[in-house]
């Protein structure tokens, strides 16, 4: 049951509207709307609103703003986590960036809400922002450390005497840009008073972390508080925490003793959400004639939001990936008055490696050797950073699998021969690994006299496919079909996870639920054994199989739901857990990855240099698989994604405002369906018995890691023009286009 | 978005005449003016639907010319044998323009009269003159990418966002305008989209409550028609520099040529002298080097979007090697 390609089980009900997101859901009255106004400055304070114009707007219930907001509670930075921490909002006159909520307008329907938000009248005393991320440089500094306390630094041997003695170097300065994950379902939620307690639907990707926010940010007992979160729209990051949007709804809420909805534009995602930071990053290879690298410089500078530090861990990919006796990764923050950053999918990895396996790739060429072998010659033993030993890396097995699949010995050496028609034809390559992570989850399973499990979690299922993992891990452990599975998941009551994010949920959740299986399988036997009244009464039960709704030994037989009616007809439950990383030993004693081998061919218009996707491969090793479907559909999203960061996607900050300026998705380009003709993912079987008992490491982050990069050296294969700047676009790879001629 | 009034027009004087109230304007597929009036950068207090006025037929006429109803849909048009046979370019121009989804929605009439996409007219706490006059043009200094390199002003930089009318530009498409009080008239397409000036919040010459009720397109001239249009990504993008060429030739020698330009100016951009510089020449990379040279001559770019000068003249050049070949 583990592995096998099955259907979604939500998806009937998603694909028929029968699936309730956060914004749909009716409870109680009627609800009210809320429609947030966004500071349209970058940096100062309020001086005065007049909502006397909004007031006397039809339908209009309640005008917020920071006068008569309730009083909150602050970010406390003792709580180890962001996500878990107070979100305060409208809680002084000071703005902190562009977009930022300086009023919520609550109206009887959207439209008067959205109305009567134009005619709030907000004075400011604007103060001059920093804005612009290169000219801030010098005003870079070194944070403490990087989450889960990794040094934002680290040093081995000595990197400039490594390069000194290195006979081919290569060091660029690259940039990458600002980034929104933008899913298709925007941040939208409900909030229900019930007495003194709070429902919130919302859509979020860690319910936990929703419920210690809110409660955090309206000082209120966390059990008051009720998140629901059944399906949701895709998150990317952006959901990891709720935002400004959720505490708003939940303070009119509460003054007004009405349900309140509130759902962001897509506009306002771009101004009132997360961005992923824009970066410089200058990378140091040097090497030997014959490839072996000496040594790895990353040093990583990304903005920050002056008020709320967030770091992106950008350069530890790099302390895993390659060997190299002498090295170097640093990590600095600009502070901006830009919108605040915050994880986007594969946080570090995906701009990291972007850069990274570019430098690689780039150093192949200059020494004129094929980037898969310069790959493999410097594959480590260890990790050359901590010295402890790989769990299971199997990159070399990937790059050699794919090269194969994709036929890369086709590929020309020399950039700008393979022409097709008006095509300059070029093929890429690069590297993926993504760090796997484990934190706190549990998960309860029980057992109802129907013979039907029921799992229950608070983790969330954000379009990856948790509920359908679940149903068959469930299905596996207790040796039931899928069918007499039933996943529920996404309400605080439930048992607590952390959630789906850092690619964790899946491994989280299914272990736990793995455990849970496995300690009710005890129960059962127990009571079946101890029962005078059940064919398997005092049989050895460490024989016994779990088959079909049954469990049998050495013949003798009985179904599960019969044991449950007789020994306990309200049903019987077990619970399993996972622990934080940090617990278990095996992430103390082991490095361990995901990998993965990304192959791109593009073709580049000879007189438009128009840069066009013409076929890509990933080939990833990613432990054992839960599902092939959900799996494969990951890793593509994710390849699709790294296209978009070396094609296309930059936010672009106006200088002078400090705010977004191409804030819908006409503007800012994502991929569409008539560029990606050709794609697929391949995973190799695997099991990785350091990361958990069922050897499964998260994977809806590894399709993007390094992706972007195998198209970035597709397009210098096919021009021989090399673009450090990301986005490549037309513009800057047109100049380096030879003359066109007939 | 602002509380409005809507009404159904069942004929089209009617239609008119409910339009020339003050505060009143047509909507048709809606595709711009919908998002427009959420921003509250369109405030009409009453909408006049004309979309489903029996304006939606395409006609041969007995001069030879195709009369498009203006309420014909994008694709509809698009689709048409008759067009796609006589007027290839048309049909290319509109398949490249918007998505499906739009395409099917989005009338011949509505396309003409679509607003700019420059992401400061949409942004309404940035000055733009076109939104908001004299309030000063934010693109200038700002994000300009996009933005025009032929025939701008101090007061507006933006371009005009059709495909479909640059086509129309090189096939001399002549713009059919019901006014409230009856009368016709036709405006040939190079005069129908007006140039920024200092009024660039006058994007045409329609009057208020004249409408767009068909579009003419005389009998193509001979030459191989195309459209070319260059984007970052393969669809659902306005076009960086877009080229729509009409070219025949005799012998090696271009008899006659037709040139347009979109993406790069207010309004399509038919180019006379490059077509000067192509005509009676010999149909080689020089001479239409020549004549991008000449078509760009007094282009001027704010920074960002200086590529798209150089851009246009390759992407003229290519277009004109593929049409002369097959003419």
């Amino acid at each position: 049951m583990i592995g096998q390609a099955l259907n979604r089980v939500d998806g009937p009900l998603k694909v028929t509207g029968g699936a309730t997101y956060a914004y749909e859901f009716r409870d109680g009255d009627q609800p009210l709307y809320g429609f947030v106004v966004g500071a349209t400055i970058g940096r100062g304070r309020i001086t005065g609103i007049d909502t006397t114009r909004v007031e006397s707007s039809p339908g209009v219930h309640l005008v917020l703003t920071h006068q008569n907001a309730p009083a909150q509670g602050a970010r406390d930075l003792s709580v180890p986590f962001e996500y878990w921490r107070a979100y305060p909002t409208l809680s002084s006159p000071d703005v902190h960036h562009h977009g930022e909520p300086v009023a919520l307008v609550v109206a009887a329907t959207f439209e008067q809400a959205r109305t009567a938000a134009n005619l709030v009248d907000v004075e400011y005393a604007a103060e001059q922002g920093s804005y612009d991320f290169a000219a801030c440089q010098d005003q870079a500094y070194a944070p403490e450390s990087l989450i889960f306390g990794i040094p934002a630094d680290t040093a081995v041997g000595d990197v400039d005497a490594g390069l000194r003695t290195a006979e081919v170097q290569v060091d660029e300065w690259y940039t990458t840009p600002y980034e929104f994950s933008q899913p298709m379902e925007p941040p939208a939620c409900l909030v229900v008073p019930d007495g003194d307690d709070l429902v919130v639907y919302t859509s979020c990707q860690i319910v936990d972390a929703a419920r210690a926010s809110i409660a955090a940010t309206l000082e209120l007992d966390p059990e008051r508080v009720h998140v629901v979160t059944q399906y949701v729209g895709g998150g990317f990051g952006s959901k990891l925490r709720i935002h400004g949007e959720t505490i708003l709804a939940a303070m009119a809420a509460r003054a007004l003793q009405r349900p309140v909805k509130v759902a962001l534009t897509r506009q306002q995602m771009f101004s009132s959400v997360s961005v992923r930071p824009t970066s410089s990053q200058r990378v140091r290879l040097g090497a030997e004639r014959d490839g072996r690298l000496v040594a790895i410089a990353h040093e990583v500078t990304m903005h920050t939001n002056r008020h709320v530090e967030f770091i992106e861990p950008t350069a530890t990919a790099t302390r895993s990936l390659y060997a190299a006796p002498n090295r170097l990764t640093s990590t600095r923050l600009v502070p901006l008055d830009v919108l605040r950053g915050e994880d986007v999918r594969a946080p570090g990895e995906a701009p990291g490696l972007l850069v990274v396996e570019s430098a690689v790739d780039e150093l192949a060429h200059a020494l004129g050797m094929d980037p898969v072998e310069l790959r493999i010659r410097n594959e480590p033993t260890v990790d050359p950073e901590r010295g402890v030993p790989y769990s299971d890396r199997h990159l070399v097995e990937c790059l050699r699998d794919g090269a194969d699949r994709f036929g890369w010995e086709r590929r020309l050496p020399e950039p700008a021969r393979r022409r097709d028609g008006r095509w300059l034809v070029g093929y890429g390559v690069a590297a993926a690994i993504r760090v796997h992570l484990q934190g706190p989850t549990k998960a309860a399973v029980r057992l109802g006299p129907d013979g039907i499990a029921v799992v229950e979690s608070d983790m969330t299922d954000i379009g990856t496919g948790t509920y359908t993992i679940l149903t068959q891990v469930a299905a596996e452990g207790l040796g039931l079909p899928p069918d007499r599975v039933r996943v529920e998941l996404g309400r605080s009551e439930f048992p607590p996870s952390v959630g789906s994010g850092g690619s964790w949920g899946a491994g989280n959740s299914s272990t736990a639920v793995h455990h849970a299986c496995t300690a009710l399988r005890e129960k059962l036997l127990a009571a079946a054994s101890s029962d005078v009244r059940s064919p398997l009464h005092g049989l050895d039960t460490a024989g016994a199989v779990f088959s079909g709704g049954s469990v049998s030994i050495d013949g003798a037989s009985e179904a599960l739901g019969e044991i449950v009616t007789r020994n306990c007809p309200e049903g019987l439950e077990a619970e399993g857990e996972t622990v934080l990383l940090t617990e278990e030993p095996n992430y103390g004693a082991y490095a361990i990855h995901t990998y993965g081998a990304h192959f791109a061919e593009v073709g580049v218009d000879a007189d438009t240099a128009e840069i066009r996707l013409r076929r890509m491969l990933g080939v990833f090793s990613v432990g054992r698989v839960l599902n092939a479907k959900t799996a494969r559909s990951q890793l593509i999203g994710g390849m699709i994604w790294g296209v978009s960061q070396a094609l296309a996607e930059e936010g672009v900050v106006d200088m002078r405002s400090g705010g977004f300026v191409n804030r819908d998705l006409a503007q800012y380009l994502v991929p569409v369906h008539a560029d990606i003709p050709e794609i697929d993912a391949v995973m190799l079987d695997g099991f990785d018995d350091k990361a958990n008992v069922l050897g499964v490491k998260g994977l809806g982050e590894l399709g993007i890691c390094g992706a972007g990069a195998a198209v970035a050296n597709a397009v210098f294969n096919a021009t021989g023009v090399r673009v450090r700047d990301f986005p490549i676009t037309i513009e800057k790879v047109l100049p380096g286009l030879p003359l066109t001629e007939v | 978005m602002r509380p409005f009034t809507y009404e159904r027009a069942t004929d089209v004087p009617g239609a008119c005449a409910a339009a020339s109230r003050p505060g009143a304007t047509f909507i048709s597929g809606g595709t711009n003016l919908l998002d427009l009036m959420k921003l509250e950068i369109e405030r009409p207090s009453h909408l006049v639907d004309i979309s489903r006025l029996p304006l939606a037929d395409v006609d041969e006429l007995q001069d030879g010319a195709l009369r498009i109803g203006a309420q014909a849909a994008n694709s509809d048009v698009a689709a048409d044998p008759r067009v796609r046979t006589r007027y290839p370019v048309l049909s290319q121009a509109l398949v490249a323009g918007a998505s499906g989804q739009l395409r099917n929605k989005a009338s011949v009439g509505g396309n003409l009269v679509q607003r700019t996409r420059c992401p400061y007219f949409y942004d309404t706490a940035a000055g733009c003159n076109k939104r908001d006059p004299g309030s000063g043009c934010s693109a200038i200094g700002g994000f300009n990418r996009i933005h025009a390199v032929l025939g701008a002003s101090d007061s507006c930089i933006a371009t005009n966002p059709s495909d479909m009318a640059v086509a129309m530009s090189v096939l001399d498409a002549q713009i059919e305008l019901l006014d409230a009080d009856r009368s016709v008239r036709r405006v040939d397409i190079a005069d129908f989209h007006r140039l920024p000036g200092d009024t660039p919040h006058v994007e045409t010459v329609l009057r208020p409550g004249e409408m767009i009720t068909a579009v003419i397109l005389p009998p193509p001239p001979p030459g191989r028609q195309l459209y070319r249009k260059v984007r970052d990504r393969a669809s659902y993008e306005f076009a960086l520099v877009s080229v729509a060429a009409i070219v025949a030739t005799d012998r090696g020698t271009i008899s006659s040529a037709r040139v347009a330009f979109g993406g790069v100016a207010h309004k399509p951009w038919r180019s006379a002298d490059a077509e000067a510089a192509l005509t009676g020449r010999p149909a080689t990379m020089a001479t239409y080097r020549a004549a991008a040279e000449t078509a760009m001559r007094d282009a001027v770019g704010q920074g960002q979007n200086d590529f798209k000068i150089d851009l246009a003249r390759r992407t003229l050049c290519r277009t004109l090697v593929q049409a002369a070949q097959a003419s």
